[in-house]
């Protein structure tokens, strides 16, 4: 199938400021791509430029097959949902959801039908004849989701929608929004700052920093196989702990050198790992680092190290030590023994690790 | 303010002597005020009190006496019979023509002012700041400065000496003001909302009347008084650009009051002028709450 959404080459502009520089992605129908980065990476920029709200600079940019350039937002089919919501103050909530279809010419009957089933599908019924002022802030969320999916379009833009409510509320509506996406089967381009978010409702994730995409890819690659150490570091909480090492070719593979504070260094030895190059850091997920007797296998190897802080979080509890001149963070079971101040056995597990270039950033293996 | 190591009741007994203070105070604050108040409506009331004597009254009593006899004779001399000039008939037909000047005036330049507006905060585009900087300027300019230039305007125009040329002349220096009102209104609403109604396939007047012009009420009710009140208080530019039968009311009142040979008529003075200063009035005790609320206004939820 033909991809809904196809950017190719898209540069943009400030005057000489280059804010998005060489954007390449394309998603096929049914997809939830979701750009995700710190503040100020043009994420929402790239979002923009989709929806026609800022020209691009170069490149090309199709929607459905169609090259949108010098296309207005009102003719690109697409639907958006914005951060502080944007509802019409003066306009009650049924006049907000309908105003797009009156705008558009839409007969009567077919607005006050399609107006019940949105609302029906997010449970706003009672709310139609509010004012937004008269709302909370999930409800405006809802409200704003209405006037998107009312429209039916090929393409539903979100520009952090859930970033001004509450912890609880956010994660209520996170579930809710997957769950649309599911039922909908609709395309869906999502901008968020939370990894938490990308990770849970992304098919496809694109990472970003500084205008240029880091990475593109399944959240599980994203997670599993981050393509340098910003983009590892940046998803995943707790980060993935990246500990610098010295890395010795021998017989049956490579042996890895870890070094500790007043002690001898840890020595770790990875059979699939070849062709190192003597400086590595090695990207450790908090979950690989355990106990002795929770995983099992060659690649888990056992060594002693100090607790420094315990943090119990309920479910888990993270422990923390230094490694390699690094603080590092390791997800035990919540009825750990460990101590602060005193030794424990922690199980390395690298059958996922990583391993990167100190000098470049960039994933080696 | 109490000593913390103090005992209790000498704690009690500062707080209560500085509650004395601070009821003492209080009176004080409530009779400068009190004083102010007298002062600035002793004029009001003198005026009035004229304008409800006879001459005869006025010339024997006292300038801040009660009338004795009230008699509304000076009133309906002012309104239909007073002599501006060499005519006879009051400030009647000078009042309909202010309110011939005002109420277009007002309206146009409202409109105006917030199209301006909408623009300046909500559409940027290129030198959109150096725009509202030159406007801003137009509101700093002195009336006196445009005399000459606007009377040779309105003469190329063909409107000079007639209402609608007034009209012109107020709606021109108006803008300045509007548009600072209504830009400084409409920069505080978030762009997101026009991104949200552009997304919805509105346009720029559509996105304009029906979402903006809704939220714009309070602002609305400023520009207005504040028009009205400027145009039609103005004197300068109604005895600079106007002729013998298109004259507004302050303009008139001054003839009434300065063309007047033998005995003044003081009572018909004031009850001109009174006449002549209820309209402003008015708007202001039916739509001052709104002034006050419109200026303090801005951020819209939602």
């Amino acid at each position: 199938m033909a991809p809904i959404l196809d950017i190719q080459h898209l540069y943009k502009n400030y005057g000489a400021t280059e804010i998005l520089k060489d954007i390449n992605v394309s998603i096929e129908p049914g997809d939830f791509l979701v750009l995700v980065g710190p503040s100020g990476c043009g994420k929402s920029t790239l979002l923009n430029c989709i929806a026609g709200l800022e020209p691009i600079t170069g490149g090309t940019l199709k929607i459905g097959g169609e090259d949108m350039t010098h296309v207005s937002p009102k003719d690109r089919d697409i639907a958006m949902v914005f951060q502080s919501y944007a509802l019409y103050p003066t306009m009650s909530v049924a006049k907000n959801i309908t105003f797009g279809m009156k705008v558009r010419g839409v007969d009567q009957a077919t607005q006050d039908r399609k107006l019940a089933e949105v609302a029906r599908q997010l449970q706003i019924e009672p709310l139609l004849k509010r004012r937004p002022g008269q709302l909370s802030g999930g409800q405006r969320q809802r409200v704003a989701m209405g006037r998107a999916l009312v429209r039916d379009p090929k393409l539903f833009l979100f520009d952090e929608p859930l970033s001004n409510l509450d912890a609880k509320l956010r994660v209520e509506m996170r579930t809710e929004i997957k769950s649309l996406h599911q039922r909908l089967g609709a395309s869906m381009v999502y901008v968020t700052h939370d990894q938490i978010e990308a990770m849970t409702l992304a098919t496809k994730i694109v990472v970003m920093k500084g205008g240029v995409i880091q990475q593109i890819g399944t959240p599980a690659e994203i997670y599993n196989k981050p393509a340098n150490l910003f983009v590892a570091d940046f998803m995943g909480s707790p980060a993935m702990n990246l500990i610098p090492a010295k890395a010795r070719a021998n017989g049956v593979g490579t042996k890895l050198e870890i070094a500790r504070d007043g002690a001898e260094p840890i020595v770790l030895t990875d059979t699939r790992a070849t062709n190192l190059p003597e400086d590595v850091i090695l990207g450790l997920r908090p979950e690989d680092i355990s106990e002795p007797g929770y995983r099992s296998g060659e690649s888990v190897q056992q060594a002693q190290c100090k607790v420094e802080i315990v943090e119990p979080a309920g479910a888990d509890t993270y422990v923390m030590t230094t490694l390699g001149g690094k603080q590092i963070t390791a997800r035990l079971h919540a009825e750990t023994a460990a101590a602060p101040g005193a030794a424990h056995t922690f199980a390395f597990d690298l059958g996922k690790v990583s391993y990167f270039n100190p000098g470049t950033g960039e994933r080696i293996l | 303010m109490t000593d913390v190591s103090a005992t209790p009741t000498a704690a009690a007994a500062a707080r209560s002597q500085g509650a004395g203070m601070k009821t003492a105070l209080r009176w004080g604050l409530y009779l400068i005020l009190g004083l102010f108040a007298v002062y600035y409506l002793m004029p009001l009331f003198v005026m009035l009190t004229t304008s409800l004597k006879s001459l005869e009254e006025i010339r024997t009593g006292d300038l801040v006496a009660l009338p004795r006899e009230v008699t509304f004779d000076a009133w309906a001399k002012a309104w239909s019979g007073a002599c501006t000039g060499i005519q006879c008939e009051g400030v009647r037909p000078y009042f309909w023509n202010s309110v011939l000047i005002a109420v277009p005036g007002v309206l146009i330049s409202t409109l105006l002012g917030a199209v301006n507006g909408y623009v300046i905060a909500q559409w940027r585009f290129k030198g959109a700041n150096i725009i509202f900087a030159l406007m801003l300027f137009g509101c700093f300019i002195p009336f006196q400065v445009v005399l000459l230039p606007m009377a040779r305007l309105l003469g190329l125009m063909g409107i000079a000496g007639t209402i609608p040329g007034l009209v012109f002349v107020h709606v021109i220096y108006g803008i300045g003001f509007t548009t600072l009102f209504f830009r400084n209104y409409y920069v505080t609403i978030p762009q997101e909302l026009v991104k949200a109604a552009k997304v919805d396939g509105a346009g720029f007047l559509r996105i304009f009347w029906s979402i903006f012009l809704p939220l714009s009420i309070p602002i609305i009710v400023v520009s207005v008084i504040w028009q009205f009140t400027q145009i039609w208080n103005d004197f300068l530019f109604g005895v600079s650009f106007s002729s013998a039968g298109t004259q507004p009311v302050t303009v008139a009142l001054n003839n009434i009051v300065n063309s007047t040979t033998g005995v003044k008529e003081y009572n018909v003075d004031m009850a001109a002028a009174i006449i002549a200063a209820l309209p402003t009035l008015l708007v202001y005790v039916v739509a001052g709450k709104y002034f006050i609320r419109g200026l303090t206004a801005g951020s819209v939820k939602g």
